[in-house]
């Protein structure tokens, strides 16, 4: 449907072409050089002068623009009849996007053939504005004048800088509300407990026989906001025998089973991606991966950072399997969730 | 055009509108000289322009989309006709930009070009400030619109950063949980600034929606307007610059078309065109398909996540830098996201900023100017801008290393590796081989003017001889 349009739009576009060349050919019309002294305006420096003379009056442009806004209209007119014809689910992008350029671009080679045509197009002369000495000076007398009746200068300015101030910290007061000011602790919350159940995604809480090794599974505390960022945990299995945790987290996963923080303690995206060892050569062991800058960390150690920009390990989960084999924390986090701010300290999640 | 005989003067249409906006705002002599403001003709000063229009496609399609828009993180089911998000849980301020896309006429093409709109917006201003860089534009006495400019350059990027964080799909919320770490990476402030400005740690108070919404659709906008209108007065005060073509342009003197008649067409022409690129590009071309990637929650990611290309400079970074937090025995002081998300745009920023009072001080060269430099004249500040934009266009590059090792499969941390080094050592080279290019540029120019000198003289000699040989015979 569009493409006859860009068909006659370039045959237009050749025929102006050829139109223009021939009258080229002619030679230039005898219009003389056109000067234009700049009486009217008063400003003594706007002179100007004509370098190049105005073009000649052109039918055959003004066919060519006629010819090409009337496309324009036509295609726009195609928006809008396919936007009434089709229903919602069969009305085409492309279409629509196709029908409103269209028309866009018909106005714009009109507007364009116009510009080199139909108008003349005279390079003028003119001067760049300087500047004015004798101006500024009066100026700094005029400001001057206006402060000759004060004498003590600074008890002013001190005073008017005093109700300045104040008026604007009463100004931006109200934006404190927006959150709290100056009060970290919710920085350093999570909703883990001694005890907490983990349950997956469904909601359904996971036993330690259902996690298995090479793969990583998404847990929640059970009952908590899951929305928190403290919420979530990434959960994967080793071999006991790899485990190699500092000496304070001994016990912290049953059956090799570990929990760490599912988000990036670089820039707090999700640590969404596993890469258990298939090549033991160059990955010799499991890593938890984040996706957006590629820190990674090493499950079997603690969570210690091994590539990527991260500065500090993955917070850890201690977990522990109850008699009937659910998993349930078995405290908070070894330390803050989440992206670093000043003075997040090593320890304390709360 | 031909009038037929017995009409009466075409100016009296004109001249009574005239009259009276003259008799009510006396503003003739200002119109006069308006209508005779002279634009110098070059090709590459349309590039401010077409940051401009796409600025107006982008005030037009946002204010459409605005009347759609739900900004609210409140919790919905999905039950449009998309199917395969059928029965999803979702915001419904990503319900309603499904909805723009799918269920509303001509929703997804104005969604589309809005976003191609930014896009393009964004590549015209650092193209422009390229060019007004390279040209040596932003002399004396065009500082200040060098300075309103990487204003406007940085407050346009935080405008497209909100604008494509607004719709809460998985993209979105990744970006804004970036931005947070970046946030609260402040050296002292960023933990209570995060959680003031959040309103909660992340991902915030539902609020927080509203936040970013009433910031994206008025207070940025309105900033961005401010700038342009102060952009486009001081350089309407101190006129366009020009290029030496020949011995009419000079320090004083001014060589253009006036804006009426010969430049208005040129510019809606060029206006008009913008447009149709922005359409085509929002018609034909696939952006953001926000419902591929579903609702964002906090345990969420994805691989392959790509922001919009202006913040792939920043990811770059992020992902260059070494793994370390800066901190005094346990206690962080400051977090690494702070120097990739942070401090390496701030400096930018500055350098940029600072650079026309640098070259002032380097080059001694006080005086105001007029007329461009080739980039040839100068070659310190050619060489200068070479190395810097290409040290900041590698980390640009880096920040789409994970891309390469899925297309090509070169190892990711071997890359990394070799960016680590080519980032310094590259713009180095490419300082020495550009001053180098531009002193023989220069030397060539002025062989070739010694050549035609001496060829003029040769030639006018010969005239003299056979002039004077003519009598004679």
């Amino acid at each position: 449907m569009s493409a006859w349009r860009w068909l006659v739009g370039v045959l237009v576009l050749v025929a102006g072409r050829l139109l223009r060349r021939r009258r080229a050919a002619e030679g230039p019309p005898d219009r003389g050089a056109h000067a234009e002294a700049d009486v009217a305006s008063g400003v003594p420096s706007g002179r100007e002068a004509s370098a190049v003379a105005p073009g000649p009056q052109s039918r055959s442009a003004e066919l060519v623009v006629a010819l090409l806004l009337l496309l324009a209209g036509l295609a726009a007119a195609g928006f809008v009849v396919s936007y009434a014809l089709f229903s919602v689910a069969s009305l085409s992008n492309e279409l629509l996007g196709g029908c409103i350029a269209l028309a866009l671009a018909f106005i714009a080679l009109a507007l364009a053939v116009f510009a080199h045509r139909l108008v003349p197009v005279e390079e003028l002369e003119g001067d760049y504005p300087g500047t004015d000495a004798d101006r500024q000076r009066e100026v700094v007398e005029i400001i001057e004048h206006g402060g000759r009746l004060i004498t003590r200068r600074r008890m002013l300015v001190g005073a008017g800088s005093v109700a300045g101030g104040a008026l604007g910290l009463a100004a931006l007061t109200p934006a404190l509300s927006l959150g709290p000011l100056w009060y970290t602790a919710p920085l350093f919350r999570a909703p883990w407990r001694r005890g907490t159940r983990l349950v997956d995604e469904a909601g359904t809480p996971m036993t330690a026989a259902s996690v298995e090794e090479g793969t990583f599974y998404t847990a929640f505390p059970e009952g908590a906001d899951r929305e928190e960022i403290g919420s979530p945990v990434v959960v994967v299995r080793v071999p006991p025998s790899q485990l190699r945790l500092p000496a304070q987290r001994a016990g912290w996963a049953p059956f090799g089973i570990l929990a760490y923080s599912k988000i990036c303690t670089h820039a707090g995206c999700a640590v969404a991606l596993y890469r258990k060892p298939t090549f033991r050569v160059l990955e010799p062991e499991p890593a938890l991966v984040c996706p957006c800058h590629y820190s990674t960390f090493n499950p079997a150690t603690g969570g210690t950072v091994i590539f990527g920009p991260a500065g500090r390990p993955l917070p850890q989960l201690p977990l522990m399997a109850d008699s009937s084999g659910y998993l349930r924390a078995a405290g908070n986090f070894s330390g803050p969730v989440g992206p670093s701010w000043w003075g997040v300290r090593l320890g304390k999640a709360t | 055009m031909r009038r037929a005989a017995g009409t009466a003067s075409p100016s009296a249409a004109i001249e009574d509108p005239v009259r009276f906006i003259d008799e009510r705002t006396s503003s003739a002599a200002l119109l006069r000289r308006a209508l005779r403001y002279l634009f110098p003709d070059h090709w590459s000063f349309l590039l401010g322009e077409i940051a401009l229009y796409a600025f107006i496609v982008l005030i037009a399609t946002g204010t459409y989309l605005a009347l759609f828009f739900d900004p609210s993180l409140a919790k919905t089911v999905y039950h449009g006709p998309y199917a395969p998000l059928h029965g999803a849980q979702m915001s419904e301020a990503y319900r309603s930009v499904v909805e723009i896309s799918f269920s509303y006429k001509a929703g997804l093409l104005i969604r589309q070009t809005h976003h191609w709109a930014a896009d393009v917006f964004v590549a015209a201003i650092v193209i422009h400030l390229m060019r007004i860089f390279f040209t040596g534009a932003f002399r004396k006495p065009r500082e200040l619109t060098w300075l309103i400019g990487l204003l406007l350059l940085f407050t346009s990027l935080l405008e497209g950063y909100l604008g494509y964080s607004l719709v809460d799909d998985l993209l979105s919320g990744m970006g804004l949980a970036i931005g947070y770490s970046v946030l609260v990476s402040l050296p002292l402030v960023g933990g209570p600034l995060g959680l003031l400005l959040f309103g909660a740690p992340f991902p915030g108070k539902a609020l927080f929606e509203s936040r970013m919404y009433i910031a994206h659709v008025f207070l940025i906008p309105a900033l961005l307007a401010a700038l342009i209108g102060i952009h486009l007065a001081l350089v309407a005060a101190r006129h366009h610059t020009q290029f030496r073509r020949d011995r009419r342009h000079t320090e004083r003197r001014i060589v253009g078309l006036p804006l009426f008649p010969a430049q208005v067409p040129r510019s809606l022409a060029l206006m008009f065109a913008v447009a149709a690129v922005l359409f085509l590009l929002g018609g034909l071309v696939q952006i953001n398909p926000i419902w591929q990637w579903g609702p964002y929650e906090p345990w969420i990611g994805t691989n392959g996540a790509q922001p919009d290309w202006y913040l792939g400079w920043l990811i770059g970074a992020l992902r260059l830098m070494p793994s370390f937090d800066v901190v005094i025995g346990h206690y962080t002081v400051v977090p690494n996201p702070f120097w990739g998300g942070a401090a390496f745009p701030l400096l930018v920023l500055l350098v940029l900023a600072v650079f026309p009072w640098v070259e002032r001080r380097l080059s001694g060269d006080r005086s105001a100017h007029n007329l461009l430099d080739r980039p040839r004249d100068a070659p310190n500040r050619t060489a200068f801008g070479v190395a810097f934009l290409g040290w900041v266009f590698l980390i640009f590059v880096f920040g789409a290393a994970d891309r390469v090792y899925v297309l090509f499969g070169v190892n990711y941390e071997t890359l990394l590796n070799v960016f680590r080094i080519a980032i310094w050592v590259l713009p180095l080279v490419a300082f020495v081989i550009v001053r180098a290019l531009c002193r023989e540029l220069q030397q060539s120019d002025r062989i070739d003017l010694e050549r035609a000198r001496a060829e003029d003289e040769a030639e006018r000699a010969e005239q003299e001889l056979r002039a004077r040989a003519q009598p004679i015979a």
